[in-house]
């Protein structure tokens, strides 16, 4: 199929279903996720949005009993083949959590830890150039630069959780899928996020799960609105958010429930 | 009952009835009489630990002294046929052995004090005229009175404990008596005379079956709880396995000692062939092993509850930028966990350090009169040392037996220091 139809896409996802044992959790999703775009899925809590967004750096590998069908492909290669490296798709495909979660080491080591297990710095000159990069693109660096040994758990939350973007961008990833990144953050955190992603966009494909949809109407070009694991509608975000086709949609845009 | 209908109106809550007032006196009462309970409990048990410190001490403190007597020799009467020079040779012990020295020493004795009732040197004072000469062999050519230790008899006569009282408070008023540190409890091993046992040898094999118990225990323990918690699917098998590790931590320690016993010094066939004891009888090896066995348990459970205790959004953070899953384990997950693992495993330690009943079957209740030199070497330990005294007649192995108790606990107090040490040397401030 891949074959057929060149995917222009960083990111397709075709008929893919997840289910944790008996429980289907995801039903024939198909999405496709663009370079310097990016993506919002929304939704009522337990929607399976989360769950989806765990399938496309195969988070879900964790728990031993989802399974997931369908084909997601990455640059076309199909990430659930067994030539893919889990390990390498990690890091093209890096991950924001919904709670910041340092490293309970130094700021600069939770940067650092990701390209020095990759290799991906030849020296320890080349590896501070890569921390001061990260923490700089992730909006952090003034404000750590000169306390770069201090624990990491030390920093408020929006500033632990853009540590956790630096952290993935430090190992110079393709996409970065964010879970939720400011649930548990104030708004003035949230508002310093949502401009990072702002200026994050053109270098990556940005992934972003979220339950605010002014966040997902600010943030993203594209939405996804996801309902009991089905998605329902994709599409531009302004067309979303003003012409839904789908009643549902609009009735969940509209706050008749969620 | 009369259930009020659901729309019925509820009557404002009335705050200063009695009733009221009563309940909350009852509340705050129960309140004290539960935190007094607590501090009781807490008294009693500091008050049953000072008892058993304050008995300890006050038996124990005189088996870390020793009464000496002075002893005048005229070496050049004793005509040895020894010349100095030999002294220096490792040859020298069996030098003096066959110039009689012991029968000499006695001699002396008989001479310096006639005969009494008792015997007023121990049985190990030759041995000290002994080292004295291979020290300064330019004694040979002179009269010397040299101190050596008294007799057991004599030793409880100073203290009032013996019918040799009387005799040894003459000696002591004469000034031949003197009673000092007892350096040798130390440096010596077993003994069958209370005046010169020491502890050096038990403490030695104690050193080395704890450490064989260490190297076996620790990275099985640890590697099999880190294989289950991180590796194993969840499954029957796995369940099983837990309850048989939960149930192994709970058996008592003298079936191990069985097992020690039949499995590594006992031969048995296997597929027709016989295989002999595997390790040497009352070894500190065997020791070791059979104690890693028992508490190799306690130290998985531990070392799971530790590693169940990391966060799982460490994993998930580590994952998240492309950790392999043994990265995972050993960058992140073990170093949060080891604060709780070495608790685990300083607690299985010492509950190893303190068995006796498992050695007794395999044969580290041996008469241990040098100090072990390896890991092969016939060795007893403390808790047997202190067993093995506390079963002798000799009024003097009372005092020996609290004094090895007082070196046990201050063994233990240091391994409990050691843990809390490295617990918060590794401990993760979040």
């Amino acid at each position: 199929m891949t074959d057929a139809h060149p995917a222009p896409h960083k990111m397709s996802a075709r008929g893919v279903s997840v289910s944790y044992g008996d429980k289907q959790a995801i039903r024939d999703v198909s999405i496709d996720v663009d370079m310097d775009h990016v993506t919002a899925f929304i939704g009522p809590s337990g929607c399976g949005k989360s769950t989806f967004l765990r399938t496309l750096n195969r988070m879900n590998d964790t728990i031993a009993s989802a399974r997931v069908t369908g084909e997601i492909t990455l640059d076309g290669e199909d990430i659930y083949s067994s030539d893919m490296d889990v390990v390498q798709l990690r890091a093209r495909v890096g991950m924001v959590f919904q709670k910041p979660n340092p490293f309970p080491k130094s700021i600069y080591e939770n940067v650092a830890y990701g390209p020095r297990i990759h290799g991906l710095a030849a020296s320890k000159g080349a590896l501070d150039g890569i921390v001061e990069q990260s923490l700089r693109r992730a909006g952090l660096w003034d404000e750590v630069k000169d306390r770069l040994s201090d624990s990491g758990t030390a920093l408020s939350g929006g500033q632990q959780q853009r540590l956790c973007i630096a952290r993935a961008i430090a190992v110079d990833p393709e996409v970065i899928l964010m879970d939720e990144p400011c649930s548990a953050l104030d708004p003035i955190a949230t508002a310093k996020i949502e401009e990072l992603i702002h200026e994050l966009k053109g270098r990556y494909a940005i992934v972003i799960v979220t339950h605010n949809m002014q966040q997902a109407a600010r943030v993203s070009q594209k939405t996804a609105f996801f309902h009991l694991g089905q998605l329902v509608e994709y599409g531009d975000t302004d067309n979303i958010f003003t012409a839904p086709k789908q009643e549902r949609t609009k009735d969940y845009i509209t706050g008749r429930y969620g | 009952m009369n259930k009020p209908a659901p729309d019925a109106v509820r009557a404002p809550t009335d705050w200063k009835t009695d009733a009221m007032q009563k309940r909350i006196r009852r509340r705050y009462a129960r309140e004290r009489r539960f935190k007094l309970f607590g501090m009781l409990a807490v008294i009693l048990s500091a008050a049953f630990l000072a008892f058993l410190l304050f008995t300890m001490v006050t038996n124990g403190w005189r088996g870390f002294t020793r009464t000496e007597i002075a002893l005048p020799l005229d070496f050049p009467a004793m005509a040895m046929q020894i010349e100095p020079a030999q002294l220096a040779t490792p040859g020298a012990n069996l030098a003096l052995s066959g110039a009689e020295l012991e029968g000499k020493v006695s001699n002396a004795a008989l001479a310096a004090y006639g005969p009494q009732s008792v015997p007023v040197l121990s049985d190990a004072a030759w041995l000290k005229v002994r080292e004295a000469l291979k020290a300064d062999p330019s004694l040979l050519g002179r009269k010397a009175t040299l101190w050596v230790p008294a007799s057991t008899q004599i030793e409880q006569g100073l203290r009032g404990n013996d019918a040799a009282a009387p005799l040894a408070r003459k000696l002591y008023d004469a000034g031949k008596l003197h009673t000092g540190f007892n350096t040798g409890f130390f440096g010596d091993s077993d003994s069958t005379d209370p005046v010169a046992v020491g502890i050096w040898g038990a403490f030695k094999g104690s050193l080395l079956t704890m450490a064989v118990t260490f190297l076996i225990a620790f990275p099985i323990g640890v590697l099999s709880a880190i294989y289950l918690e991180e590796y194993a699917p969840k499954n029957r098998w796995t369940d099983l396995i837990e309850v048989s590790i939960n149930n192994l931590a709970a058996v008592p320690s003298i079936i191990f000692g069985l097992l020690g016993l039949a499995v590594f010094l006992g031969s048995w066939s296997l597929f027709g062939v016989r295989v002999g004891p595997l390790l040497p009888r009352s070894a500190a090896l065997v020791g070791g092993v059979t104690l890693a066995l028992m508490i190799m348990p306690v130290i998985v459970i531990a070392s799971r509850n530790a590693i169940k205790g990391v966060p799982p959004s460490i994993r998930d953070a580590a994952l998240g930028i492309g950790a392999s899953r043994i990265q995972v384990v050993f960058h992140h997950v073990l170093p949060l966990a080891m604060p709780g693992i070495l608790t685990g495993t300083i607690i299985g330690m010492a509950r190893a350090l303190g068995e006796t009943a498992p050695l007794l079957l395999i044969g580290m209740r041996a008469f241990i009169v040098t100090p072990p030199g390896g890991f092969t070497d016939p060795a007893t330990v403390l808790p047997v040392q202190i067993f093995l005294w506390s079963d002798e007649v000799s009024r003097g192995f009372v005092e020996k037996t609290s004094a090895a108790i007082l070196v046990l606990l201050v063994f233990l107090l240091a391994m409990n220091g050691l843990a809390i040490y490295l617990r918060n040397k590794f401990e993760t401030r979040w």
